[in-house]
């Protein structure tokens, strides 16, 4: 019963929400009202069920919902499912799902679905939920709002696998038994979150009304939300100056206009929301290669980089320097020695230590704007002054995918999600069975240390959490001394808001999971 | 006249075909393939993942039968699934293809009205300051680069005075039906339309006016005057109906390029037309998708080149069609 308390903090925390809602009509939420915000790119599809990216997730993460959600601390509480047990051995799961859910179809939501989405959808469609079956052992649903898992072994990312994002409740009776990818239904989503889609012009606008049937009594408290396809980055800055929009979600606008916009009056920003993906951003260095392979020059490079200056420049202050290899939001984050200060002569020293021959370098920038064309001039900068002379390839999307998957290159930007705990998020990056060609997400800078398997691996099934932290430290420390890539920074995308929209981010997930509990002020 | 038509037709479909083949070798020959791009947005994938999706798009097949597949399908009028979207080809194409083709008409309507009349005036009062004026703003909206315009536009009419929505084709998720929404998408395609019109503009203001100057000149146009014909008469009935041919060559080759060519006015303006709909597609290796945009694209301009051609005719009857 390990996580009875949580929920025993939550319920505390929900009265004391709802006493001092009593206590000042201020935070009293108003009803109706329409939220216009931006989404950005257009959303390929709203059918997280398959299509699992970023705009994807934040439009259609108020018309699916998972069991449960996680706050800013990454604890477990309730949506769909009520309550949870934890057997004392941490290998059954008891779930109990709500009573009285309907999706927006009429149809009433039990663990039917769930077990149709847990065993035949996600491990078809989606790979983060193949890796979680991988320690089930079994599935039940002993009655109709029941679901017991039972693992193979101790795992402890499982109680934050059952997010929105990775494993939404999808209905049984419209997905059972037809081809997934082109279910029709994917184009008319069916859930039983608060909202549904009422319109999709494709390329304009994405307009979601208030689900009539929504299980939680007096929600959503907004009538409507419209998500603007905009294009161009100035133009969604034009959007929130002429306030057609009043949320711009983070990542919206190039970071260099967040300290303009947010300067004026009536608006607010907030970082908070990205506690659970804990967006790291790192260099990848091509361990397989000269001069890369050796430590020495990847210490070398790790002390050449400014990175102060590049969070306060490039990234007008957002974010955070990296201590390491884990999000400091995420479980079993350590700072642990040795850190690297900005020291560019102690990266010369190690360099002519190594006798390096000045072989100049590729270096290729993230396509993702032009905050990220900036950083690889910085880092370009820094390394050419220590005497490493760098080249940057510019390339797009596609391009950068086929590079890095295909490891042609020798310093590459990059960031990965974390997913709310280091075995779901981190250990891809560093661990030996990792190292795929054609896969840009996984081990693609080459590092391997059969100790650091070994603790990874004995990390996601250690039964307690004191013998996680005290792998997880271990496995920080190792990896701060070998730099098998250089961290740069914890990315921070603030959301940039009308201060008259109200409980906009409730959960670490950000906006995608919360706009149930949205209000705006009259 | 009908059996110029049938020629053209079947001319048509030729080319299109040898086009499509043409873009299909050449979108399979860029770096990066779509399955990546999916996986790359998902921000995670494991090796099965990857292998499906290249079996959904068909991409595990041989360069050839792809190839093959496609254009067997093509015959028969389908242009694909976009696995990416989720939805057919045909569908994405026809939900955009009305929007860009009510900008791309406004915009070669105002360039040609506003560009033929200012260079008419521009040549009649020939070396007088009106002239230098006209010629003067033409040179500038043709040397502004285009987004640069927009974006000008934008801050000054939407962000200052407030007379015209900043972005996209109607007010979003409205309840206009009927004439209230024609004039909602009206007030909408002010901006869009007018600057990437000034642009053409420019173009027929120069090229109406030298014409005019050299028709001016001719034998033809001293007779009428002999004759004793008004001024207004002789410039309407005998110059400008001989000087507006290059205008017309050119106009048909614009039109073509107006299609395409308002990926930028498009991004700028959040205007939801089928340009930004082959940039996005090139940007996500979406293949299917993109060759039908290429495609309807390509039939757009081969039937501007047909209409131009008939053009010609009524202007001038004595150009022959073959």
């Amino acid at each position: 019963m390990i996580y009875s308390t949580a929920l025993r903090r939550g319920a505390l925390a929900l009265l004391l929400c709802l006493s001092a809602g009593v206590a000042t009509a201020q935070d009293t939420p108003v009803e109706g009202g329409r939220l216009d915000l931006v989404v950005q790119p257009e959303p390929p599809s709203l059918f997280i069920g398959i299509t699992t990216n970023g705009p994807s997730l934040l439009v259609a993460g108020s018309i699916y919902e998972g069991l449960l959600r996680y706050n800013d601390k990454l604890e477990p509480m309730p949506s769909l499912a009520e309550s949870w047990e934890v057997s004392d051995d941490a290998l059954t799961y008891t779930f109990h799902l709500r009573q009285g859910v309907k999706f927006s179809d009429g149809e009433p939501f039990s663990s039917k679905d769930a077990m149709f989405t847990f065993t035949k959808l996600l491990p078809e469609t989606n790979p983060k939920w193949r890796e979680v079956m991988r320690h089930v052992e079994t599935i039940d649903a002993p009655d109709d709002h029941t679901v017991v898992f039972k693992l193979n072994a101790p795992y402890g990312p499982f109680i934050r696998s059952f997010a929105y994002t990775l494993a939404p409740m999808i209905p049984a009776h419209l997905y059972e038994g037809t081809d997934f990818a082109k279910n029709p239904n994917n184009d008319n989503p069916v859930g039983t979150g608060p909202f549904e889609l009422k319109e999709w012009k494709k390329g304009a606008y994405i307009d979601l009304v208030k689900n009539p049937d929504y299980w939680a009594a007096g929600k959503p408290h907004l009538d409507e939300v419209v998500y603007h396809v905009v294009p161009d980055a100035a133009s969604r800055a034009t959007a929130f100056e002429t306030r057609t929009v009043s949320v711009l979600p983070g990542g919206s606008v190039e970071n260099f206009d967040i300290p303009r916009l947010a300067k004026e009056e009536g608006v607010c920003t907030t970082e908070k929301g990205w506690e659970y993906n804990a967006p790291m951003s790192f260099l990848w260095l091509n361990n397989r290669t000269a001069p890369m392979d050796n430590v020495k020059f990847r210490q070398a490079v790790m002390y050449a980089l400014n990175r102060p200056l590049m969070q306060k420049v490039v990234w007008n202050g957002y974010g955070k320097v990296a201590s390491g290899p884990i999000t400091s939001t995420i479980p079993f984050y350590d700072k642990v020695d040795p850190q690297y200060d900005y020291d560019p002569k102690k990266a010369k020293e190690l360099l002519k230590e190594i006798g390096y021959d000045g072989k100049p370098l590729r270096l290729l920038p993230l396509p993702y704007g032009e905050t990220w064309q900036r950083w690889a001039e910085v880092v370009k900068q820094n390394l050419s002054a220590v005497g490493i002379p760098v080249e940057i390839e510019s390339t797009d999307v596609a391009g950068w995918n086929q590079k890095t998957s295909q490891w042609d290159y020798d310093i590459a930007f990059t960031y990965l999600y974390e997913n709310g705990d280091p075995a779901l998020g981190v250990a891809r990056n560093y661990i030996t069975s990792q190292i795929t060609k054609g896969n840009p997400f996984a081990n693609v800078e080459g590092y391997s240390n059969a100790d650091i398997d070994k603790w990874f691996d004995e990390a996601a099934v250690a039964a307690s959490d004191d013998e996680r932290q005290a792998l997880y430290t271990k496995i920080q420390t190792k990896l701060q001394e070998d730099v098998p890539v250089a961290w740069l920074q914890e990315l921070s995308f603030p959301t940039l808001y009308d201060c008259k929209v109200h409980d906009l981010v409730n959960t670490g997930l950000g906006i995608g999971n919360s706009l149930g509990d949205t209000w705006i002020e009259k | 006249m009908l059996r110029f038509l049938i020629g053209r037709v079947v001319k048509i479909v030729i080319i299109l075909f040898a086009i499509t083949v043409l873009n299909f070798c050449l979108i399979h020959m860029a770096p990066g393939d779509p399955a990546l791009v999916m996986a790359g947005e998902a921000g995670d994938a494991d090796p099965q993942f990857i292998e499906d999706l290249r079996r959904q798009f068909g991409l595990d097949q041989p360069f050839y039968v792809q190839l093959w597949t496609y254009l067997a399908h093509f015959a028969q009028g389908d242009l694909g699934y976009s696995y990416r979207q989720q939805a057919s080809v045909a569908s994405l194409i026809l939900d955009r293809l009305p929007a860009t083709l009510i900008l791309s008409i406004s915009a070669f309507v105002i360039s040609l009205a506003f560009g033929v009349l200012a260079g008419v005036v521009a040549a009649a009062r020939q070396g007088r300051w009106s002239d230098s004026i006209i010629s003067t703003v033409a040179l500038l909206f043709y040397a502004t680069p285009l987004f640069w315009m927009a974006l000008m536009a934008v801050l000054l009419f939407s962000v200052n005075f407030g007379w015209f929505p900043a972005f996209g084709y109607e007010t979003a998720a409205s309840s206009y039906t009927g004439l209230a929404r024609a004039w909602d998408i009206a007030q909408h395609l002010v901006l869009p339309a007018v600057t990437l019109g000034l642009f053409f503009m420019a173009t027929y203001v120069r090229i109406t006016r030298a014409s005019m100057l050299e028709v001016n000149r001719l034998d033809f146009v001293k007779t009428a005057r002999a004759k004793g014909l008004k001024s207004s008469v002789i410039q309407r009935r005998h110059v400008l109906r001989n000087a507006i041919l290059p205008v017309v060559t050119l106009a048909g080759l614009h039109a073509g390029q107006l299609v395409g060519g308002a990926v930028l006015i498009e991004t700028v303006f959040a205007w939801p037309g089928i340009g930004r709909l082959m940039f996005e597609a090139l940007q996500s290796r979406d293949y299917n998708l993109l060759l039908g945009v290429f495609t309807v694209s390509a039939a757009l301009v081969l039937l501007f080149n047909l209409f131009t051609d008939l053009v010609y005719r009524v202007v001038d009857p004595r150009i022959r069609l073959a």
